[in-house]
C-alpha cells in the first residue's frame, strides 16, 4: 500500500492556484470588468453563476468518462473517482441554479423563467443526478453498488449533450441570447473577466476533487492501519453507505 | 436472434396466463383520463393540451410497466437461469426492450380510442396516421430506456422507487418531442402533420439510447 502522503500530492499547488485564480478573478469582476448597461451592478453574478453551472456539467460528463475506465478496468478506485467527481458536480450545480435564480430575480423579475432553454435543461440535468445518491444508497453490496453505478454515470453523462440539444429546440426564444458559451458577444474586458472566472472555478473543482479524494483514501489507509494494530474486532465496520467504501 | 424469440415468447405466455401487467396498464389509463376530465373541468380538449394529457398519461401506465418488467425473473430466478445458459447477454435487452414495446402498443390500441371517446373533441381519423408514427417511436423509447432503468432498479433495495426517479428525467426529452409532435395533430382545426423535427429528435433519441444501453446492458446481469 502507497504511504499516505501520495494521496494528496500536488493538493497544496493546486490550492494556491485556486487561490491566486479567483482572487485575480474577484479583481478583475470588481474593479476592471465595466458594468453592463441595462442590467447594472446585478450582472456581476454572471461572472459565478456562468462558470458554475459550466464546471456542474463538464464534472457530470467527466464523472460519466470516469465510470467508463471502471467499467473497462474493473478497478473501483475509477468508482470512487466517479463518484466524488459527481457529487461536487452536484454541488457546483446547485449552486449555479441558486445563482441562477437570484440573476433571473433581479434582471427579469421572476424567480424561475420556463423559456431559457439553458434552465430548463440544467435543472432536468440536475434532477436526473440527484437520484445518483438514492440509487447508489439502495444497493447494499458494494461490487455491485459501483458497477451500476457507473452505468448509471455513463447513460447520465450522455444524457447531458442530448437533453441540452433537444430543450434547445423546444423553447421558443423569448429572450435574446446574450450568454453564448464562447462569450461571442461580450466586450473583451468582460470575456477576459468571464475567462478567468471559469478558469478560477474549474480549478476550485479540481482542488475540492483533489481533497475529497484524499480525504476519503486517508481515511482508508486509516481503517487499514487500525485493523492491522488493534485487530478485526477493534474497528467498527462502515454502515451502508452511497460513498464507495 | 433465436435466443432473443425465446426469452420473448417467454415474457408473452407469461403475460397471458398471468395477465398481470398489461391490464393494469389499462386500467390505470382509462382512470387517469377520468381524473384529467374532472381536473381540468373540460369535456373535451384539443391541440396541445390534448397532446400532453396524452402523453403523461401513457407514461404512467408505461411506468407500471416498467416496474414489473424484471420482477419475475429476479423473484424466480430468471436472471440465474439465464446467466448460467450460455447465451448473449444483450439477448435479454433486446428481449425485454421488445416486450414492454408490445405492451406498450397493445395498451395504446385500446387507449388511444378510449382517449378519443372520453376526452378529445377533434375526430381521430384525419391525426391516426401521423399520431402512430409519433406513438411508435415514443414507445421505443420507453422501451428502451424502461428496460435499462428497470435492470438497474430491480437490484435495489426501493426498487419501486428508484425506477420511476430515475427514468422520468431520462425521459424528459422524449416526452417533449412526443408531445410537441402530437400537438398539431390533434388541433381542433383539422390535423397537421406532425413537425419533422420533433420526430428527428426521437428517432435521435431512439437510437442512441439504443446503442448505449447495448454497451452498458452486459454490466448489469454480471454476478
Amino acid at each position: 500500500m502507497p504511504p499516505t502522503t501520495t494521496y494528496g500530492k500536488g493538493l497544496r499547488s493546486l490550492a494556491l492556484a485556486t487561490t491566486i485564480t479567483i482572487g485575480l478573478a474577484l479583481v478583475l469582476i470588481f474593479f476592471y470588468a465595466p458594468l453592463d448597461a441595462e442590467q447594472g451592478f446585478v450582472q456581476k453574478i454572471f461572472y459565478l453563476h456562468v462558470p458554475l453551472a459550466i464546471v456542474s456539467l463538464c464534472g457530470f460528463v467527466v464523472g460519466g468518462a470516469l465510470a467508463i475506465c471502471h467499467l473497462r478496468t474493473g478497478d473501483r478506485k475509477w468508482d470512487l473517482r466517479s463518484y466524488v467527481a459527481i457529487h461536487m458536480a452536484l454541488i457546483f450545480g446547485i449552486g449555479g441554479l441558486i445563482t441562477g435564480s437570484i440573476w433571473a430575480k433581479a434582471s427579469w423579475g421572476h424567480w424561475w423563467v420556463w423559456n431559457e432553454p439553458t434552465l430548463v435543461s440544467f435543472l432536468i440535468v440536475l434532477l436526473l443526478f440527484a437520484t445518483y445518491q438514492p440509487l447508489r444508497f439502495s444497493i447494499e453490496d458494494p461490487e455491485r453498488q459501483s458497477r451500476y453505478a457507473s452505468v448509471f454515470s455513463i447513460v447520465a453523462g450522455a444524457f447531458v449533450p442530448l437533453n441540452f440539444i433537444a430543450v434547445r429546440l423546444a423553447a421558443q426564444y423569448v429572450h435574446p441570447r446574450v450568454l453564448t458559451l464562447g462569450g461571442g458577444q461580450l466586450p473583451g474586458s468582460m470575456r477576459l473577466t468571464f475567462l478567468v472566472s471559469l478558469v478560477g472555478i474549474a480549478l476550485l473543482y479540481a482542488t475540492l476533487w483533489k481533497y475529497e479524494m484524499t480525504a476519503k483514501n486517508t481515511r482508508f489507509a486509516v481503517r487499514r492501519l487500525r485493523r492491522t494494530l488493534l485487530g478485526e474486532d477493534a474497528v467498527r465496520p462502515v454502515g451502508r453507505s452511497a460513498a464507495p467504501s | 436472434m433465436r435466443v432473443v424469440l425465446a426469452v420473448l415468447r417467454k415474457d408473452l405466455r407469461l403475460e397471458l396466463r398471468t395477465l398481470e401487467t398489461v391490464p393494469a396498464m389499462v386500467l390505470l389509463t382509462l382512470v387517469t383520463f377520468v381524473i384529467f376530465h374532472f381536473g381540468l373541468n373540460r369535456a373535451t380538449i384539443d391541440g396541445q393540451l390534448a397532446a400532453g394529457v396524452l402523453t403523461a398519461t401513457l407514461l404512467f401506465a408505461a411506468m407500471l410497466g416498467i416496474n414489473r418488467l424484471f420482477v419475475a425473473e429476479r423473484e424466480q430466478g430468471g436472471f440465474d437461469g439465464f446467466l448460467l445458459a450460455p447465451v448473449d447477454r444483450s439477448a435479454m435487452l433486446v428481449a425485454k426492450a421488445a416486450a414492454l414495446f408490445l405492451f406498450l402498443v397493445i395498451l395504446e390500441v385500446v387507449a388511444v380510442p378510449a382517449f378519443a371517446l372520453f376526452l378529445l373533441g377533434p375526430s381521430l381519423g384525419p391525426a391516426l396516421p401521423g399520431l402512430i408514427l409519433v406513438l411508435a417511436l415514443a414507445d421505443a423509447a420507453l422501451a428502451v430506456i424502461g428496460t435499462l432503468v428497470s435492470a438497474i432498479a430491480v437490484h435495489t433495495r426501493a426498487r419501486d422507487l428508484i425506477g420511476p426517479v430515475i427514468a422520468l428525467p431520462l425521459l424528459i426529452p422524449a416526452l417533449i418531442a412526443t408531445a410537441r409532435a402530437i400537438g398539431p395533430l390533434l388541433a381542433a382545426h383539422g390535423a397537421g402533420s406532425p413537425p419533422g423535427r420533433w420526430l428527428a429528435i426521437l428517432a435521435l433519441y431512439d437510437v442512441v439510447f439504443a446503442l448505449l444501453a447495448y454497451a452498458v446492458f452486459d454490466f448489469l446481469l454480471e454476478d
